[in-house]
């Protein structure tokens, strides 16, 4: 009759006696208490218990391990001696990144086209053409122009690269002569339309008295410092050698891409010792012809955009 | 120790049949309810002119064009501060309110409390009070059983999916979103909305209820420490009640030998959480003053005073078990604490509000192009380009001049524009790349830097702003 102290409800029980329900008590007291399943070891008197493995955990587990059986015949995963197991899905990260791309090309499509039929001049006037030019050359520009003339489109003065932004054109600079610059480069030997002049090596015709007059008359119609004394054998020797490319005020010639010798900008340096080594060893500055690696629609978005750079004429 | 008793750590929710009270408070909590719950449905459908191709919503999120409307206030993305301005003053609001008057946001204002209490207002509606509920709750399925459910948990799914679809509402235009709606039109997600919505309604005021409070919400457990021994809060008062004991009719008693409490259990029947307030303040109390409004209603028909179990502090036990007067309500209420968070709100709201009035309606972000610094042109000028973006928060498009004050002399022109002006469209920002020249020779072209003020000014009015920068020139 005395109760079974294991019989009793444990003190520890979560909800408090209710009085609303009298039959509460009991239905707790009904609940099934469990053994513990132990390995055996004990150390200082603290068992080591062996509970079995979350029931959840387990099954997520069974589930990860049928996911990556499946996974594994779907799609590439085993590696072989030269590539790895192909999927029966036939994915692969490049056809993905192959298929996005012809996504695009597909959607720009359209005003590609109409990019490739406009007037160079025309495109500047309508906003829709002028946005799509804009974007896409600067895109362009950056993949295959900046690595001579900068991501600034600065130039790089040591190596003779132009300044793209600035008002000075050795070609001109106006959208129709830019493409056609672009197009077919300058004294590339792959196109034979590619824009050509050379420039001699005047080291060779004249001695260094006489290139060291050019230099100071070159400095004097630039503005810059200079010898006055030496400048003015000079003015006779630039009528006789230079005028024919470079003209007889030394304005330039654009269609032989002679520079304006006036002006404060200097594709190799406008100072004496740059000035010497070009009168010297002359320049022969290279750039490749873009009609065989770029489609005619980028070219011309790049003209456009280079145009608007801020020295479009 | 191979075997021992380990308790179930799991208990399941046992319902709770709150009984039907009257009073005071039973009454402001209704208000309340009418209050919130009408603010909350009826506010997507308030209308706000704004002029031309601009949402005529009042209060309307606008994700995808990336607006807040507000009535006359229009927030872009870049003046969020103000939401988060607005979270501060929820904040400190809260810690104010509950310092002060204890757990009331729980017991009057959540919306957890607020649509539990709607949803057993239709559960004693359909099924009766709590005595037909128990029954109800005991008796096996039939078929009056089976038709009183199904009447309540369609009126509850009702509710439910008019509380989910109010909430799109404030997403999108109301009118338009409803239509959309009925023909099936609407956008995917908002069914989905709707449908989370009216799941989480559904089960949270139909079944879970106090649960939510008990164990799911953290609140609970933050008030706690926001109030003090002062605060104002729900109490039983045991030194009057205590001894509790069944009330004898007739019989003559000394009178220290039974409390006011005559174990009723009206309190513990009213209660929404199910608990004894006579235990004490506790976790599961959410101070919804129910039990003050019952215990009164018993102690009005016995004939003893009201205020066994009421509004009262920490300090005020201590005084009333002493028998000294209690401090007054506003001492418990006006006190630094609660003076200094009032004060905070209000600078961080005063703060908003000026931010607010100190909008401009238009914008200007600088940024200069980096890359060169400078270009040198050929007469031996120095240019910097700029890119200027333009905000135009009015509806209509504007024409904005741009001008540049500088101390040394510099020239400023516009790519692709012939004039110094630009159009920008309404409720839209626009990119303008500029062309700051300084002259050969000039200042600004042989120096590192010159500092030099933009500015852009609407044509339509006087609203000028600036944005100052920098003009690089060739340093030698």
């Amino acid at each position: 009759m005395a109760e079974d102290p294991e019989d009793r409800v444990p003190e520890n029980k979560v909800s408090p006696p209710d009085r609303r329900y009298p039959d509460a008590k009991a239905l707790n007291a009904k609940k099934k208490v469990g053994q513990v399943q132990s390995t055996g070891h004990v150390w200082d008197g603290i068992e080591e218990y062996d509970n079995p493995l979350p029931r959840w955990w387990l099954w997520t587990f069974y589930a990860c391990i049928l996911y990556a059986l499946i996974y594994g015949v779907l799609y590439p995963s085993w590696p072989m001696v030269n590539r790895a197991t192909p999927g029966l899905l036939g994915y692969s990260t490049r056809g993905a990144v192959a298929t996005d791309i012809q996504r695009f090309a597909d959607a720009n499509g359209p005003i590609r086209t109409r990019v490739e039929g406009a007037d160079l001049t025309a495109i500047a006037a309508d906003p829709v053409l002028l946005q799509y030019a804009t974007s896409a050359g600067a895109s362009v520009f950056r993949t295959n122009c900046s690595q001579c003339h900068g991501l600034g489109a600065a130039g790089v003065q040591a190596a003779g690269y132009p300044n793209l932004l600035d008002d000075d054109w050795l070609w001109g600079g106006d959208v129709t002569n830019i493409h056609a610059t672009i197009t077919h480069g300058i004294r590339n030997t792959t196109d034979p339309d590619a824009r050509y002049s050379e420039m001699p090596k005047f080291g060779e015709l004249l001695n260094r008295d006489e290139i060291g007059q050019l230099v100071q008359h070159v400095r004097a119609i630039s503005g810059q410092d200079h010898d006055a004394a030496l400048a003015t054998p000079g003015a006779t020797l630039f009528a006789d050698n230079c005028a024919a490319c470079h003209g007889d005020a030394g304005l330039g010639n654009r269609d032989l891409g002679a520079p304006n010798l006036t002006d404060a900008i200097w594709l190799y340096g406008g100072d004496v010792a740059a000035l010497t080594t070009t009168i010297t060893n002359a320049r022969f500055g290279v750039m490749p012809n873009w009609n065989t690696r770029l489609s005619e629609a980028d070219i011309r978005s790049v003209a456009v955009y280079v145009h608007g750079l801020g020295g479009g004429e | 120790m191979t075997s021992q008793h380990t308790p179930s750590l799991y208990a399941g929710r046992e319902p709770i049949f709150p009984r039907r009270v009257k009073g005071s408070f039973r009454t402001l909590k209704w208000w309340l309810l009418a209050l919130t719950l009408g603010i909350y449905y009826v506010t997507p459908w308030l209308r706000w002119d704004r002029g031309p191709n601009m949402p005529d919503q009042a209060v309307l999120i606008d994700l995808s064009g990336r607006r807040f409307f507000f009535f006359m206030i229009e927030i872009w993305p870049h003046e969020f501060y103000f939401v988060a301005g607005l979270l501060i003053m929820a904040g400190l609001g809260l810690f104010l309110f509950t310092s002060a008057l204890g757990r009331v946001w729980c017991g009057y204002a959540c919306p957890q409390t607020v649509w539990t209490d709607l949803f057993i207002l239709v559960e004693r509606w359909i099924e009766g009070d709590r005595n037909a509920r128990l029954r109800l709750h005991r008796q096996g399925w039939n078929l009056d059983k089976a038709r009183k459910r199904a009447a309540k948990w369609f009126v509850w799914l009702l509710i439910a999916v008019a509380t989910g679809g109010a909430w799109v509402f404030y997403f999108a235009d109301a009118p338009t979103l409803l239509h959309g709606l009925v023909t099936g039109q609407a956008h995917p997600v908002a069914w989905i909305t709707i449908a989370g919505l009216t799941a989480t309604t559904f089960v949270f005021g139909g079944f879970m209820r106090e649960q939510i409070c008990i164990y799911a919400c953290p609140w609970p457990r933050i008030q706690a420490a926001m109030m003090d021994e002062d605060t104002i809060t729900v109490a039983y008062r045991g030194w009057r009640g205590e001894p509790r004991g069944k009330l004898h009719k007739g019989a003559v008693a000394p009178a220290d030998a039974q409390g006011d409490c005559i174990d009723c259990m009206a309190c513990v029947n009213v209660c929404p959480t199910g608990i004894d307030i006579r235990d004490g303040q506790q976790l599961a109390c959410i101070t919804c003053a129910l039990c003050i409004d019952a215990c009164d209603d018993t102690m009005t028909k016995i004939g003893k005073p009201r205020g066994l179990i009421d509004y009262l502090a920490l300090t005020d036990e201590v005084a009333e078990r002493a028998g000294t007067t209690p401090k007054s309500v506003w001492k418990h209420i006006l006190r630094p604490r609660t003076i200094l968070y009032t004060v905070l709100w209000t600078a961080v709201g005063a703060g908003l509000v000026v931010a607010l009035f100190l909008r401009s309606d238009i914008g200007l972000h600088v940024t200069p192009v980096r890359n060169p610094t400078f270009v040198t042109l050929s007469d031996g000028a120095i240019r910097n380009t700029y890119d200027l973006r333009l905000l135009n928060k009015h509806g209509d498009a504007r024409i904005f001049a741009i001008s540049l004050t500088s101390d040394a002399r510099l020239d400023l022109t516009l790519e692709g524009q012939t004039a110094q002006t630009v159009t920008v469209p309404g409720n839209a920002t626009s990119t303008q790349r500029i062309y700051v020249v300084a002259p050969a020779g000039s200042q600004a072209a042989g120096e590192d830097r010159t500092h030099l003020r933009l500015w852009v000014g609407d044509l339509g009015n006087t609203d000028r702003i600036h944005s100052d920068t920098i003009f690089n020139g060739k340093d030698d």
